[in-house]
């Protein structure tokens, strides 16, 4: 069983980011799940998003998690949530920030002797979309770090996810979930 | 006018509510009447999409509350077409007027809800109160423990509720959030195949039929009330399980997907069990597992119809069980849990020495953990070594604060 925590504001794009993840690794025969806690929220609020990947069907509904990813999509979150709750040893984060990585851990000392990789995701969403929707730059951050899928492969199928957007903004997707494959550190 | 088929893929990553959209769809359901309150809200917002893309040939009908929302399926009901909606909570409560109404003109709507605590204090996420609010309102009540089961009960309820000798509207039931907006892998039926399986909507004393004047909705007083009370009770206990286990065996046929009224995993040779619904029957049978890699033979018993409650089959899913967990997700408000209750009534009268303890858990959405589980089949299975109850018959999991219990 693969497990994945995102931290996100209700808008980013959390939400979306996971069920697309969810649904790109269900096309290669695995089982996959995709929640949110929503609460009443509003956009803006901090929010934590869920994906379970396992080759047999996922059958557990609990919402407690030991995730082996958590995935930081808003730079803040660091400081006003604890994104390490409920990490185990082996946990890898991927954190949002303009920072490096050595300089993140000196600001959240929480961090410290964590597997932490950093990206601009807002930078670059920003810089392609337009909109700092950092959801799909992580993703391809995430193809980095893990060795998932071929980056290749990842971005067919995100296309096709993304099929009822306009063709410019698809373009645009795929060129920020390329440049966070290659700027994650 | 003609409509649009839609491609669907063999496995979808949908989450419950558009799960239930889709099955509506492929039903070509003709009215869908519905005022939108969180979880539910996709499902009718699903519904009104694919009409307005023509995916499918109906009405939808805005309404100013839920009330007018299931008088507005009454009304397209008796006129003589396919009918849906779909509610949570504060709106079901607010519907449950018009849910007798519905079940006692024999009217087959087909509501979807999306199971939320009930206010106060104000939640949205998910429990049972709702579903167990409206238990005796003469509606059949399926419960879908995974998006999979939305989808595929949605099918299943239109078949059942709308055959001739049934005439009886049918709730499904899926857990706010846990189910509706989970997603997960479902696999489809294409539409042809899936509107096979329900079949063109046959019209029964419909209103729109001028050739043949009826009544709906008549008053009758002391006179006949009780016949007709007693006619649809009589229909709900002697036809309709009889025409829900066949519609589960056609349904099988057609998909490889079997359902059972009362749902048993690792019962064979059970000696503990937990019976519960919802999410939490999946989440259990992966602790039950677990419980017997450590030596502990543990069940799990699901409720997939609640209303009829089958009884007898309960009844003798749990007979050689030597100690049984009753999990209720709803504030019982001073007894002990409807579902406590009716498995303590299907086993008074048999020889079964099951020793039966009830537990509250889950209110407002609190998380049923897996953790929770390994600890409930200990004490189960402490109560089995014993063979008496160790605890008193009602207690809570995953209530903060000092430990309460009652009975």
């Amino acid at each position: 069983m693969l497990e994945i925590r995102w931290h996100s504001r209700a808008g980013q794009g959390a939400v979306t980011g996971a069920k697309g993840l969810a649904d790109v690794i269900s096309t290669t025969g695995k089982h996959v799940q995709a929640f949110a806690f929503y609460g009443s929220a509003k956009r803006g609020a901090a929010m934590t998003a869920y994906n379970r990947v396992n080759d047999e069907i996922i059958m557990n509904h609990e919402k407690y998690m030991e995730p082996d990813y958590v995935f930081v999509i808003d730079p803040a979150l660091v400081y006003t949530s604890d994104v390490t709750i409920n990490g185990k040893e082996s946990t890898k984060y991927i954190i949002t920030t303009h920072m490096s990585t050595d300089e993140l851990i000196a600001s959240q000392p929480k961090l410290a002797g964590k597997e932490v990789y950093t990206v601009d995701c807002i930078k670059i969403a920003q810089e392609t979309i337009g909109r700092p929707i950092p959801n799909t730059p992580m993703l391809g951050a995430f193809m980095k770090i893990s060795g998932m899928y071929d980056i290749e492969f990842f971005k067919e199928s995100m296309q096709r996810i993304l099929g009822k957007l306009p063709q410019k903004i698809i373009d645009a997707n795929m060129i920020a979930i390329q440049r966070a494959y290659d700027e994650v550190k | 006018m003609a409509f649009d088929k839609m491609e669907l893929r063999d496995i979808e990553v949908w989450d419950g509510n558009f799960a239930a959209a889709q099955a509506l769809r492929q039903c070509q359901v003709d009215v869908v009447s519905a005022y939108p309150i969180t979880p539910s809200t996709p499902i009718v917002e699903g519904y009104a999409k694919f009409k307005s893309d023509n995916y499918v040939e109906g009405e939808f009908v805005m309404v100013e509350s839920e009330h007018a929302a299931m008088s507005g399926c009454i009304g397209a009901a008796a006129a003589g077409g396919r009918v849906a909606t779909a509610t949570s909570s504060q709106g079901l409560a607010l519907m449950s007027e018009t849910l007798y109404q519905a079940s006692g003109m024999r009217l087959p709507i087909v509501l979807n809800i999306v199971n939320r605590a009930l206010a106060a204090p104000l939640n949205v996420n998910g429990d049972h109160s709702d579903m167990y609010m409206v238990r005796d309102s003469g509606w059949i009540q399926f419960d879908a423990f995974c998006p999979q089961e939305a989808y595929d009960l949605n099918f299943i309820a239109f078949k059942v509720a709308e055959d001739h000798d049934v005439r009886t509207p049918a709730i499904v039931n899926q857990d706010g959030f846990m189910t509706s907006h989970t997603a997960q892998g479902v696999h489809t039926m294409d539409d042809d195949t899936a509107f096979g399986f329900v079949g063109e909507y046959k019209p029964m004393n419909d209103m729109l039929d001028f050739e043949h004047p009826v009544t709906h909705g008549v008053q009758t007083e002391e006179d006949w009330h009780f016949e007709h009370k007693a006619r649809q009770h009589n229909d709900m206990m002697t036809v309709v399980p009889a025409k829900i286990d066949a519609a589960f065996a056609e349904f099988e046929k057609l998909t490889g997907r079997k359902y059972n009224q009362v749902e048993q995993y690792d019962m064979d040779d059970a000696d503990v069990a937990v019976v519960c619904m919802g999410t939490s029957v999946e989440t259990a049978r992966e602790v039950a597992k677990e419980m017997r890699e450590k030596g502990i033979k543990a069940g799990v018993v699901g409720i997939r119809v609640f209303r009829p409650f089958p009884f007898m089959a309960i009844a003798d899913a749990l007979k050689d069980v030597k100690a049984v967990a009753a999990l209720d997700r709803s504030a019982p408000g001073g007894t002990a849990g409807a579902l406590f209750n009716e498995i303590a009534g299907s086993l008074f009268n048999t020889d079964s020495k099951m020793l039966l303890s009830g537990y509250i858990y889950g209110l407002g959405g609190r998380d049923l953990t897996k953790k929770h589980l390994v600890d409930l089949y200990t004490e189960l299975q402490a109560n089995a070594d014993a063979g008496k109850l160790l605890t008193k018959q009602q207690q809570y999991i995953g209530v903060r604060g000092p430990k309460l219990a009652y009975l």
